[in-house]
């Protein structure tokens, strides 16, 4: 295969990177700073308190996929097999396993420090549960924190179960965040720090919003995993992702001022000649490769799951300043995982219609179960209210041996040709 | 002038090709194996559609008089029997100059170079007249279109007869000689093969009249011809010259199936085979809103809407066991022929539990549960009845049978798994789910792509409007 030229970049994934060159060079300094590391979780994290503590998160997960991107999660999972990781595990598990046993090297070279503090702030995937037993095995200095997270099974948040979270949050979590900064809890300092997350928040769900012109200047899903890194993650609630996203909506805007289309590592995609909604995380180890398929397809994805896994503000969620800890708790339970599959449904049913999308495809991750339990249902429940056509294919999250290309280019091709001629048909049935 | 369309699908196994006219009716036929040269294979199966195609055309010119004289029907059917033993003997010559170099060049040995060169010789001359005879008399052609096949299991039967010490050479051969004299693509004189074909029919009728103890068990027709072919033939010469010349104008065409990014097609010319084997499905079968698909290594569970369109499909993933080919690895695991297998598991009288959905495994499974003392048969029917409920997992996943089923792909022509599938598909969605299998089950996405050429002419699709003259 000839190498791929080099991938067009926007502005603001120049800035973002800079923002993570920072980020993992203040981790490596760690130490020296006098800075406490928390690992912890994507889904409802609790990064404004983290970061109230004045301490520094660390995503597993993040590096996971960092790693998966960089081409190494291949070997690091080997690694983790060899210590006894059956082939079923979480690949992402896995991967973090063996990149810590390789010595933790972050994806700009600079040394992971060793977590202070084990945070396990989401339960409903019972992996993390056991990722950070391990990881306990690993780091048995580390004080452990758990915040168990009530899954929203009647499809809506009770009041018991915020105040149940409350109560872990102030008995649980704040005295453990206190004892290992040896900082007392700051409740304006959190405040503060909310108020930002509301800003970026709004800007974000403005981004998110432009996929509904015609044609979307964004793609919701493979550049939408670019853009929403900062608040997911460890930005959320700085003033840095305030202006990150302010500068995201800026050039967004003005490319769908300009009628331009999305920009990908090809370049500005020609033609979008399908918007799609995707359910289900993205592979990360042929991401560029996969991407491709959909660029020379001129397939646009409007909107996607994946990117509300760290909380659905396009649904109207934002944090309460006024009422910190509460507005916490409802933003741990109600990321896109805590939902009941009758809320996915009616979340995606709702992009579907709202987005004018031509098709729904579900990229079934082997390893995630979060994900992928009940998306063949999903998939039915979608194709009979809505009538779009459904696709389904099947791939990892990092590991590379389950990343098929010829499976999944194969299914890829037959699902947009499937599209294709059914605009015709319908286009000829109309005129 | 009628303007002709051409689908071509490359599957892993086979390679199947179907020109329709402009009613969408099915006018010719191809089908070989696929080879490692995959642009061979389809020029091959095209090549006899387009035959196949001549023969249609010359029974359609002349349908009234068929149906007056059942004479003529038989004629014509034993030319074209005749006429594919033709192309046959050219491709078997050809195969037996590669057996002969083969050893010239892969025996160093002088001694043992003569040795194989003399038994290489003897088994020529020995299936020559056995394939000619099962061609000319036993309608070979229309069991077996493979020339693979039909070669291996006669070189086979001559090895056999052979000293144990000459199998390992003798094989060695053939292995290194079948694939260069598959992969080459002849190209025949349709007239002068079909005058060839003439003389040879004429002696076999003759060689009838002559022969009075072999005429026992002739039909009438047969009694017919023995004594008037000279006049047959002369009132059919104008007609078979007639489509010999015939000019098959190609409007368009569309390649799908597994081995389709490698056809020598314009880019647009190319569909996914799940369209095409829904759309095929869908043209014979109007009310299918459901096609199962099982192809040499993959299966296919489809659901399309009444315009022939998917609407959502899925595909075995990772595996292919269940599919074609691990029919395929039992036959071989148990030495006998491919078309044997579904006749075999028919006799079953239970149906013995296959674990295994490795087609490997099951391998294993197999020899554990003979050396168990279960019979064949139901090892067999066991093994069948595994592969429909994989498919079965599959067309849950789709979404499900609705009214009307069609069971499409090369799969469909072994009765057991066709047996397995009614039962099952009863099973599970009730009695009243219309189950079709049609006799062209292995050319529906062939048909399918066929379709869409004819179509696509008028949709914005395709650039190639180009028509191309198929000699």
């Amino acid at each position: 295969m000839a190498t791929p030229k080099d991938a067009i970049k926007e502005k603001s994934m120049i800035i973002q990177k800079e923002m993570l060159t920072k980020q993992f060079q203040e981790l490596s300094k760690a130490k020296e700073l006098g800075k406490k590391v928390v690992y912890t979780f994507v889904p409802g994290n609790l990064i404004e308190l983290i970061l109230a503590f004045d301490m520094l998160p660390v995503y597993p997960e993040i590096n996971a996929l960092q790693s998966g991107m960089r081409k190494k999660s291949g070997g690091f999972i080997k690694d983790a097999e060899k210590m006894g990781h059956s082939e079923d595990v979480c690949t992402y598990v896995k991967c973090d396993i063996g990149m810590m046993l390789n010595g933790n090297i972050g994806p700009t070279g600079d040394k992971i420090p060793e977590p202070d503090l084990l945070l396990l702030s989401y339960t409903g995937c019972f992996t993390f549960l056991k990722w950070f037993e391990n990881l306990n095995r690993l780091y048995p200095n580390a004080e452990i924190a758990m915040l168990h997270t009530p899954y929203q099974e009647a499809g809506k948040m009770t009041k018991e179960q915020v105040d149940y979270m409350v109560k872990q949050l102030k008995e649980e979590v704040i005295p453990k965040m206190e004892k290992v900064s040896g900082n007392k809890y700051d409740p304006e300092k959190l405040k503060k720090l909310l108020r930002n997350s509301v800003q970026s928040e709004d800007y974000w769900v403005k981004i998110l919003q432009t996929a509904k012109n015609k044609p979307s200047p964004i793609d919701a899903y493979f550049a939408g995993v670019y853009y929403m890194g900062p608040i997911n993650t460890s930005f959320r609630g700085t003033e840095e992702c305030v202006q990150y996203y302010k500068e995201l909506y800026d050039e967004v805007t003005e490319r769908a001022q300009q009628k331009l289309l999305p920009v990908t590592p090809e370049g500005i995609i020609p033609e979008e000649k399908f918007r799609l909604v995707v359910e289900g995380p993205p592979n990360w180890t042929n991401f560029r490769e996969f991407w491709k398929i959909f660029y020379d397809m001129g397939a646009v994805i409007v909107a996607s799951t994946y990117t509300k896994v760290g909380g659905l503000f396009d649904m109207g969620y934002r944090q309460n300043p006024e009422q910190p800890l509460e507005s916490i708790a409802e933003y741990c339970m109600g990321c896109y995982t805590n939902m009941n599959l009758p809320q996915r449904v009616d979340l995606i049913e709702k992009y579907i219609k709202e987005y004018k999308a031509d098709g729904f495809l579900i990229n079934s991750i082997k390893s995630c179960n979060s994900f992928s339990a009940g998306q063949l249902m999903i998939m039915r429940e979608i194709e009979q209210r809505t009538g779009v056509p459904v696709g389904f294919i099947e791939s990892d999250l990092v590991d590379p041996r389950y990343f098929s290309y010829a499976n999944i280019k194969n299914r890829l091709e037959s699902y947009f040709q499937m599209l294709e001629q059914r605009k015709i048909i319908l286009q000829q049935e109309t005129v | 002038m009628n303007k002709y369309y051409l689908g071509v699908d490359l599957g892993s196994t086979t390679s199947k090709a179907v020109i329709i006219n402009e009613q969408d009716e099915i006018i010719g036929r191809g089908i070989t194996n696929t080879r490692a040269n995959y642009s061979v294979a389809a020029d091959i199966a095209r090549d006899e559609a387009t035959y196949n195609a001549r023969f249609f055309v010359l029974k359609k010119n002349l349908e009234s008089e068929i149906k007056a004289k059942p004479e003529y029907r038989k004629y014509i059917s034993d030319l074209e029997s005749v006429f594919q033993y033709e192309q046959f003997r050219v491709k078997l010559d050809k195969l037996g100059d590669e057996l002969l170099k083969t050893c010239n060049t892969f025996f160093k040995d002088d001694n043992q170079r003569n040795e194989i060169l003399t038994h290489l010789r003897n088994i020529r001359k020995a299936f020559k007249p056995k394939i000619k005879h099962d061609y000319l008399y036993n309608d070979l052609g229309s069991k077996n279109q493979f020339f693979r096949d039909i070669v291996s299991e006669k070189y086979n039967e001559e090895v056999n007869k052979l000293d144990m010490a000459l199998f390992e050479p003798l094989m060695t051969v053939w292995d290194k000689s079948i694939s260069p004299a598959e992969n080459e693509r002849i190209k025949f004189d349709f007239k002068e093969l079909i005058h060839k074909a003439i003389e040879e029919l004429h002696l076999k009728y003759k060689n009838l009249s002559e022969n009075t103890d072999a005429n026992a068990n002739l039909d009438a027709e047969l009694i017919m011809l023995k004594k008037d072919f000279q006049q047959v033939s002369e009132s059919l010469m104008k007609h078979i010259d007639e489509i010999a010349d015939l000019e098959f104008n190609i409007e368009n065409m569309t390649g799908t199936g597994y081995g389709r990014a490698l056809l020598p097609f314009p880019q647009d010319c190319i569909r996914s085979e799940i369209l095409c084997h829904a759309f095929g499905a869908h043209a014979v079968f109007p009310n299918t809103r459901t096609v199962l698909d099982i192809g040499g290594q993959d299966t296919k569970a489809i659901q399309v809407d009444k315009h022939g369109l998917v609407t959502s499909f899925q595909m075995n993933d990772r595996c292919a066991a269940g599919c074609g080919r691990y029919l395929g690895y039992i036959a071989d695991e148990m030495s006998i022929s491919l078309n044997e297998l579904g006749p075999m598991a028919m006799e079953a009288k239970k149906d013995v539990t296959i674990c295994s959905t490795c087609t490997v495994f099951a391998g294993a499974e197999l020899r554990e549960l003979t050396n168990l003392g279960e019979k064949r048969e139901d090892i067999l029917g066991g093994l069948h009845k595994a592969i429909i409920m994989r498919a079965m997992s599959l067309i849950a996943r789709s979404g499900g049978v609705f009214n009307e089923f069609t069971f499409t792909g090369g799969v469909a022509r072994n009765p057991a798994v066709i047996k397995y599938l009614t039962e099952l598909v009863k099973e599970n969605y009730g009695d009243n789910i219309t189950i079709n299998i049609h006799t062209d089950s292995i050319f529906m996405g062939a048909l399918g792509g066929a379709m869409f050429a004819r179509r696509n002419i008028k949709a914005d699709l395709p650039s190639a409007k180009k028509g191309s003259v198929v000699a």
